[in-house]
């Protein structure tokens, strides 16, 4: 099992979880986050001075998959999350030892 | 002769009606996704700066100064001649710029509800000029022809008391208009936008409520009789119609809601406008209570099957709570409120229910044309939508480079 972070753009939430439920994950959490990469933020104004905003709004979405969806998923992923400007974000894939279900205590990927 | 008490009701109730504009910020700005809720605020706030400088330059000319044409002219530009002393045609016991100033709240007021169809999606730039040239050539007429001295529907005999038909209805019909043709908002059908902050609809029903009371009993010009008929009618309208609102969701969705409530006491408040003067308590209730009818109807029914994506429902609710209230008026006005006045239908005289519908039927039809060449022509020139791009990252980043939120801090 692995988990798949993925950062992007806040206005391309919708399409991505939409391309992520139609790629068959079944559960998705979705983080309201705040942050920056290397390119650092976007110019807002202050009673008319310009400032560039360090830390910009983002969301963060995690999915837990089966290893042998990890490829199909980050595939949608980028295809949906992509502009080719500065600021698209970032995908960050981590192994997950293991998982359980609360309600039936069935585990791994049984849990998922 | 200057009376001093109607002075003061005067210039409180222009103050409380100059409240109603931050209010329907707050009423549609709670309704709109956090990413738009400056420019909702914005919108509202720059119409309170734009319109009060056209009205005492030329709005209040072109609607007020007596004339019998298409508006008044440009006889009191600049406020020249409209002084200190009062102008008995419009009102006799204050001075002439009290009369105009609580005009002038009017005509901030009206243009801002035409904001609840389009959110969400206009230029800013192309909202300024719209709604420059709107005020100009839609209001300003409208209002002459209804309330100037020589205007053509006031002549006609028709009752709209405190703006049922030049603010309400004008404002519902040009909401209907930009939102037919600006189009819906993308991803609609996957993604349907929620109120990002209900307390915020609260809070601007209330300060709406209250603002009202300006609105409706300052419309009598005089801290007098017709002034508490007015200001009891009002609350008794805005209670009615809440309460109905939540009974209709009650019933049909199985829970009332906030959002509903607020909906209902704005539709209600609509809806008493045009009557506030010419109807007792009892007909307030019915008017209220049958208010919110027609509006729920308009707004989960009509407006889905239609398809057109009035966003905060400012057809929905102002142009089909003025219609009814327009007519209402035509049915339950009568002389023992308002001697001045008329009877309506249910008082034995069914003229005015006919004036009434042909003023009502005057104002769509102008309302609708006017609108659709101006939004045409700003389009022409500027282009009034915003990019796709630009919609989905949210006006204010894009419009004003400011957010309303940030998540820390």
């Amino acid at each position: 099992m692995k988990k798949i972070e993925m950062i992007i753009r806040p206005e391309k939430l919708e399409i991505v979880r939409r391309s992520l439920e139609t790629a068959g994950c079944a559960g998705i959490m979705i983080t309201e986050i705040e942050g920056h990469g290397k390119q650092k933020g976007v110019v807002q104004q202050w009673r008319g001075e310009k400032y560039k905003v360090e830390l910009m709004p983002k969301v963060k979405i995690d999915v837990v998959v089966r290893d042998q969806d990890v490829d199909r998923i980050i595939k949608t992923v980028i295809e949906n999350a992509w502009t080719g400007e500065i600021g698209d974000g970032k995908v960050f894939i981590s192994n997950i030892e293991n998982a359980i279900r609360i309600r039936t205590g069935e585990k791994g990927e049984n849990a998922l | 002769m200057i009376n001093t008490g109607d002075t003061a009701w005067i210039l409180i109730s222009s103050a409380l009606v100059l409240l109603m504009t931050p209010g329907l910020a707050f009423f549609y700005g709670g309704m709109v996704r956090k990413k738009n809720m400056l420019s909702v605020l914005m919108q509202c706030f720059i119409i309170m700066c734009v319109l009060s400088l056209q009205w005492v330059l030329f709005g209040y000319s072109l609607s007020f100064h007596p004339a019998s044409g298409f508006w008044g002219g440009f006889g009191w530009a600049g406020l020249k001649g409209v002084g200190l002393e009062a102008y008995p045609d419009y009102a006799g016991t204050i001075p002439h710029q009290a009369f105009m100033i609580f005009q002038a709240m009017f005509a901030i007021i009206t243009p801002a509800l035409i904001i609840g169809a389009f959110a969400e999606r206009m230029k800013f730039s192309a909202f300024l000029v719209f709604t420059l040239l709107w005020a100009t050539f839609v209001y300003d007429p409208l209002c002459h022809w209804v309330w100037g001295i020589g205007g053509w529907l006031r002549n006609l005999g028709a009752l709209d008391f405190a703006g049922g038909t030049v603010v309400h209805i004008n404002a519902g019909i040009a909401a209907l208009v930009t939102a037919l043709v600006i189009g819906r908002r993308k991803n609609l059908d996957t993604n349907t936008p929620v109120p990002h902050n209900l307390p915020f609809v609260v809070l601007g029903t209330g300060l709406l409520w209250f603002g009202w009371f300006g609105f409706n009993a300052g419309s009598a010009l005089a801290a007098n009789g017709l002034a508490v008929n007015a200001f009891v009618v009002t609350n008794t309208a805005a209670a009615a119609a809440g309460l109905s609102w939540a009974l209709l969701e009650w019933k049909r969705n199985g829970k009332p809601t906030m959002f509903g409530v607020a909906s209902g006491a704005v539709a209600g408040l609509v809806a008493i406008t045009p009557a506030a003067g010419f109807v007792s308590v009892i007909p307030a209730i019915i008017i209220g209570s049958l208010v919110s009818v027609f509006c729920f109807i308009a707004v989960s029914a009509i407006k889905p099957k239609f398809g057109y994506d009035d966003s905060l429902d400012a057809f929905g609710v102002h142009c089909v709570g003025g219609i009814w209230g327009a007519l209402a008026t035509g049915l339950f006005a009568s002389k023992a409120v308002n001697p001045l006045g008329a009877d309506g239908l249910f008082f034995g005289n069914p003229k005015q229910f006919l004036i009434q519908l042909a003023t009502v039927l005057v104002t769509i039809g102008y309302t609708f044309i006017a609108t659709f060449l101006i939004y045409k022509l700003v389009d022409l020139f500027i282009g009034v939508r915003v990019s796709e791009k630009e919609e989905l990252m949210g006006l204010d980043l894009t419009q004003h480079r400011e957010r309303a939120y940030t998540v820390l801090e």
